[in-house]
């Protein structure tokens, strides 16, 4: 209690002091409020135009494309998504995409979660240092011993290697997250929980794990748009039945002359999901990304 | 669980299952922690031995083709080699350093503007994630249309403000500094969020001490804001340089294999690629990839060392 007084009886006056310094210098002049407005349209555009061009070309015909008078004043075609869409079997392309990421995300999530709560109440740094290791070490010099391995165990081309090889990138994602919520969770529920009867595991399961739902989703949803969004892993250990969406538009180019209409419906389609999935779980995603960047 | 719910099963299997209870219960520690461990390192300490191993050895062609041990003939080779690795080491740095500053840059300013609460905040966070999310492949054929010198908007926009077209991506020069603006593009949003999950962390009362002592805004920033905004500064370098240095996708997916007929844009990364894939050169790569690596552990040394200055 003294100290809650002390502290709000310390608080008065610079909160008198904060409102006398309003009064003598504006906190923001207009002047300023303009500027800011200009530089925050040109941020947005800057960061929307180019999604937005690519959206704009998908729908347009190729001869549109090499017309400038046709930027934004042209006729809507929806062709260039029949043709990737049907004739390119992305619906394919997109399930393997769903389905290696979807795999790989669960799986990392019942090796990392457990792993980064040790980590995090037992200190493990050294221990947490391995783990965080494959996200610093370059993919190529584990992809020559990974091809040959895993192509002497018949498994290239198979699903069960694209999922090991994306667990790679989303276990150490979600070890590093979920260690620093682990971090902020106070020890003192499990303590009191191990104090009415339960066995440490139990307090983990029953107290720790129904607590770190919001952290186990933004690890998740992190690890799932970095799985989606990978693209050299694939390239090399995927096989004709299990590609995943980077590598088709990647192959898309390959052809004599570029099908700029179709590549940029192609585009569309691989990242439109993904956007979505970000736009409602924005909080999540910003929570994750910037998890333990603010502590010492 | 065990001690809460009594043991109705026969004594015995009971016994032996609170004996693993108290058993897992000890040793949770290793428990919960080995096997996420057992398979990072399974992934990484087998591959990297045998990459260490293979960049001995004269292997090509294939990996199960007879190689023969030659010592450090390949680093020497790579070592002394101005044609493609000194070049690659040179644009890797330049890219990863030039993004870097960029990147920093901006999303310092960007993370300024948006510190205060503002009306449309929400939709300039939107505006923020996008390019963030977006898969990098599909990122880089975008900007391959945008670019294009004859039909790309970048040459319209040029165009209409009287500057004469330029060849972006297809220049000799002009390539390079083309896939660092994407990169920028892309990465410039996860900076702004962390300097923003700092910013919004700083108390205010050191910027308010040094209003009421009448320091601008200029000195506000640079003297009170910024020495407090380091150790997040430092973070946010060392996160988005260790990707910059291994950039590959957009890099692959704009120019192709080699960076390019002229091999413009060939970092470290895509030349040990190139190496491995293209032409099967694994003992070269290797080798290539050792010392790609201890650039990166070097770099990354060096500034988790000025994390730790700075933060004291």
């Amino acid at each position: 209690m003294t100290v809650l007084h002390e502290n709000t009886e310390s608080q008065t006056p610079a909160s008198q002091r904060r409102g006398t310094a309003r009064r003598r210098k504006p906190l923001r002049s207009n002047g300023y409020k303009v500027f800011r407005f200009a530089a925050l349209v040109a941020v947005v555009l800057f960061l929307i135009a180019p999604l937005f061009w690519m959206l704009l070309a998908s729908f347009k015909t190729n001869v549109d494309i090499y017309d400038a008078g046709k930027s934004f004043l042209f006729t809507p075609t929806a062709e260039n998504y029949a043709n990737v869409l049907q004739r390119n079997n992305y619906f394919v392309f997109i399930f393997n995409s769903f389905w290696v990421a979807f795999v790989s995300t669960a799986l990392s999530l019942v090796l990392g979660v457990p792993a980064a709560y040790a980590m995090s109440r037992f200190t493990m740094h050294r221990s947490a240092l391995v783990v965080l290791m494959a996200r610093v070490i370059p993919g190529v010099s584990l992809l020559v011993p990974w091809y040959y391995v895993f192509s002497n165990l018949k498994m290239v081309g198979g699903f069960e290697v694209l999922i090991l090889s994306h667990m790679f990138v989303a276990l150490p994602l979600i070890v590093y997250i979920m260690m620093s919520y682990f971090d902020s969770l106070p020890i003192e529920l499990e303590e009191s929980a191990q104090v009415d009867g339960l066995t440490p595991i139990g307090a983990f399961r029953h107290i720790t794990l129904p607590l770190s739902v919001a952290g186990m989703a933004t690890a998740g949803i992190l690890a799932f748009i970095f799985s989606w969004n990978n693209f050299m892993f694939a390239l090399v250990l995927s096989g004709s039945k299990t590609k995943t969406l980077p590598v088709a538009i990647f192959d898309f180019v390959s052809y004599a002359s570029i099908d700029w209409g179709g590549l940029m419906a192609a585009a569309t389609v691989v990242t439109i999901p993904i956007m979505i999935i970000a736009l409602f779980t924005q909080k999540y995603i910003v929570s994750g990304l910037t998890a333990g960047a603010t502590k010492g | 669980m065990s001690v809460l719910t009594p043991a109705r099963t026969s004594g015995q299997s009971a016994r032996s299952r609170d004996n693993f209870s108290a058993w897992a219960n000890r040793h949770r520690k290793w428990l919960f922690a080995a096997p996420a461990m057992i398979f990072v390192g399974l992934l990484i300490v087998f591959p990297l031995a045998w990459t260490l191993y293979l960049s001995l050895t004269d292997s090509q062609g294939s990996v199960r083709a007879a190689s023969d041990f030659v010592g450090f003939e390949n680093y020497l080779t790579v070592l002394t080699d101005t044609e493609r690795f000194w070049p690659a080491v040179g644009r890797t740095v330049s890219f990863t350093l030039v993004a870097l500053v960029c990147e920093v840059v901006l999303g310092m300013c960007i993370a300024l503007l948006l510190w205060r609460p503002f009306r449309g905040e929400k939709w300039v966070r939107v505006a923020i994630l996008l390019p963030l999310v977006a898969t990098p492949v599909a990122v880089g054929m975008m900007w391959r249309l945008i670019f294009d010198p004859n039909i790309g908007f970048a040459n319209q926009l040029l165009g209409l403000v009287g500057i004469p077209p330029q060849p972006w991506l297809s220049g000799q020069d002009s390539a390079l500094p083309t896939t660092i603006f994407m990169d920028v593009w892309q990465w410039t949003p996860m900076v702004v969020l962390i300097l923003l999950a700092g910013l919004t962390s700083l108390s205010e009362e050191p910027d308010e001490a040094a209003r009421m002592d009448g320091a601008n805004a200029f000195q506000r920033f640079f003297f009170v804001t910024l020495p407090l905004m380091m150790p997040t500064v430092i973070v946010a370098i060392l996160l988005r340089g260790i990707d910059a240095l291994k950039t590959f996708d957009i890099l692959y997916a704009t120019k192709g294999k080699g960076g390019g007929s002229f091999h413009e844009v060939e970092t470290l990364n895509v030349y040990a690629y190139g190496l491995s894939f293209d032409y099967n050169q694994y003992g070269l790569s290797s080798a290539v990839l050792i010392l790609f690596f201890m650039i990166i552990i070097g770099s990354m040394w060096l500034l988790t060392m000025r994390k730790k200055a700075v933060s004291k």
